[in-house]
């Protein structure tokens, strides 16, 4: 599987990272050469096999279904590049 | 002073329990050692005030005779952990300030147990690199040099910081997170021991996450002996991560008695590469000889999906990675963009990321990206997990039969140039991991001990695997190995 400039600059765009046009060319070559890479995988015959979860089979732990923690709002802003008025601050979401 | 900062964990725990020295003389020996070694690039934050503060406490608590191994103990401590009030950013810009209001269980078990913080090591960025190249913070540089060549060498990665450190005697151990062989291949190229538990044994609780079902912490120390001190002070269950397995932490110094008789040890034909140097493989005999004369049984045996684990942790890997690192969007913490006029969240999320982001975590991001991507989520995560899934079994089929540890290369060269792999491509420097990915997809404990040098005076390290949950009899094994291998060198001093 080879990957084409488009495909880049999609793939760009679904993680969020801003990639100058000029750098698409080198970034589709890179990724292709990972995914020729991964093409190994087609040789195993995996018919029948169960997606590895856990190393040993463990069921994941339960607790109660109550509050542990909280009214922390100092702290949980404390490294926001913007917070005020005990918020988050964004730019403008809805025009 | 300065020879304080070279003793090992068990060493300095005899001689403060003795009261020949205190846990403030021992950690100013240290902070002297890292002022001296900026050239090392290995500690990146210092914490010297709360180093001291710590030391104090320490040396009041063995006075009240209520000491735990790693009372008094100076350490670093990889970036990649959340630590109180000092700043964690995992090696990336986009962590740039980010100072945690909480600290990861592992460096909190540490802290209880008396260890002593001497500041925070460097690292690949997000952990995501062999050669500690990717890090914001610049290079780390491995205290080993090729004879009198003054080439500077990487130290392996990503816990590169770490095992500079340690190798070069600025304290005494350093905890390292190991998703690929960032403990084991460190530790190789530096000379030093470096253990990568059971998946499940240390907390991922606030360890920033690259890989979460590959990730475990470890520690990185002088021997094998402090490895198992550490190890048993960084383990343990912890309700705050689902994964922590619920299982007693043994006490493992108390299980090295170097008796591996009638033990056997699987040596995997299909660890041979095309290509290894033949150093290497010189290395890897004399390691099963030495094995052998100590009493244990050699037994050739077959892992047949070796060679399917590299492009398998590299579908695995960055797809964890692409949804782990998604929170890091200039949002709740670190950095975040300059906006232009008229710039809309989308905008933030893209320049942010794109400049906190270096190239190398772009990359991996992006891969993990395209193949959780509708319409190949099956094509290649699920083939890949369920390759995984074989490769497990692998290694569950040859401990059935009766193997106890398994012995490889940990790595397949010495230490190489900074720089040497710049123009390479991408999956050039993955092949590095080549000996140690295994180990993480299927979960199991993996040791790195110093074996020997090669002819350029540079160490290379062996690596024993073992079952699941059996540190104790893993480490036993590998202690074995190092006395007989009986590896003392030291990098000569230039920093």
């Amino acid at each position: 599987m080879s990957i084409d400039i488009d495909t880049a600059r999609k793939v760009a765009k679904l993680a969020r990272i801003a990639v100058p046009e000029s750098d698409l060319p080198k970034l589709a070559d890179n990724l292709s050469g990972i995914l020729n890479f991964m093409e190994q995988l087609n040789e195993v015959d995996v018919e029948g096999v169960e997606p590895m979860t856990s190393v040993t089979p463990m069921r994941l732990k339960r607790r109660a279904d109550v509050v542990t923690d909280g009214d922390q709002q100092a702290k949980v802003l404390s490294n926001a590049p913007d917070a005020r008025e005990g918020f988050f601050a964004v730019p403008k979401v809805v025009e | 002073m300065s020879e304080l900062s070279r003793l090992t964990i068990a060493e300095a725990r005899d001689r403060l329990a003795a009261r020949e020295i205190t846990a403030v003389e021992l950690t100013e020996a240290c902070l002297a050692q890292i002022e001296a070694a900026d050239a090392l690039g290995a500690f990146v934050h210092k914490t010297p005030e709360i180093a001291l503060e710590r030391a104090r406490a320490a040396d009041a608590r063995i006075a009240a005779g209520e000491a735990k191994p790693m009372t008094g103990i100076p350490v670093g401590i990889k970036d990649l952990f959340c630590t109180k009030g000092v700043p964690s950013q995992a090696a990336s810009r986009i962590l740039e300030g980010f100072r945690p209001e909480y600290e990861s269980t592992v460096s909190q078990q540490l802290a209880d147990a008396g260890a002593v913080m001497l500041g925070k090591l460097n690292m690949d960025e997000f952990a995501m690199g062999s050669s500690n190249e990717t890090s914001v913070y610049g290079n780390a540089v491995n205290p080993w040099r090729r004879g009198n060549d003054e080439t500077a060498l990487t130290p392996g990665g990503s816990s590169g910081g770490s095992a500079s450190a340690v190798a070069a005697d600025l304290c005494l151990a350093a905890t390292g997170t190991d998703t690929g062989g960032s403990i084991r291949q460190p530790a190789a190229f530096t000379g030093i021991v470096g253990l990568k538990p059971t998946y499940g044994r240390c907390s991922r609780w606030g360890i920033v996450a690259f890989a979460s079902s590959l990730d475990q912490a470890g520690p990185m120390t002088k021997t094998v002996r402090d490895a198992a001190i550490m190890g048993a002070a960084m383990m343990g269950h912890d309700p705050k991560d689902s994964t922590s397995a619920d299982l007693a932490v043994p006490d493992f110094e108390a299980m090295l008695t170097g008796d591996i008789r009638g033990k056997v040890i699987g040596i995997p034909k299909e660890y041979r590469m095309d290509g290894m140097p033949s150093e290497i493989e010189a290395l890897w005999q004399q390691g099963a000889e030495m094995l052998r004369d100590a009493g244990a049984e050699l037994r050739d045996i077959s892992l047949p999906h070796t060679k399917y684990a590299l492009p398998a942790y590299y579908v695995i890997a960055p797809a964890e990675a692409s949804s782990n690192l998604a929170r890091y969007d200039g949002v709740r913490f670190g950095h975040r963009a300059k906006l232009a006029q008229g710039d809309g969240i989308t905008e933030m999320y893209e320049k942010t990321r794109a400049e906190g982001f270096g190239p190398e975590v772009q990359r991996r991001v992006m891969i993990g990206t395209y193949v959780l991507s509708a319409g190949f989520y099956d094509a290649y995560y699920n083939r890949a997990r369920k390759v995984r899934a074989l490769i497990k079994k692998d290694f569950d089929d040859v401990f059935a039969a009766g193997v106890d540890a398994i012995l490889t290369p940990a790595t397949p060269s010495a230490a190489f140039g900074l720089g040497e792999m710049a123009e390479a491509d991408p999956v050039q420097m993955y092949l590095n991991d080549v000996f140690t990915v295994t180990v993480n997809l299927a979960g199991l404990p993996g040791i790195s001990v110093p074996a020997g040098l090669d002819a350029q005076g540079l160490p290379l390290g062996l690596q024993l695997i073992g079952r699941p949950w059996d540190e104790g009899d893993l480490l036993n094994t590998a202690y074995a190995l190092e006395q007989a291998a009986g590896f003392v060198a030291k990098p000569a001093r230039w920093w």
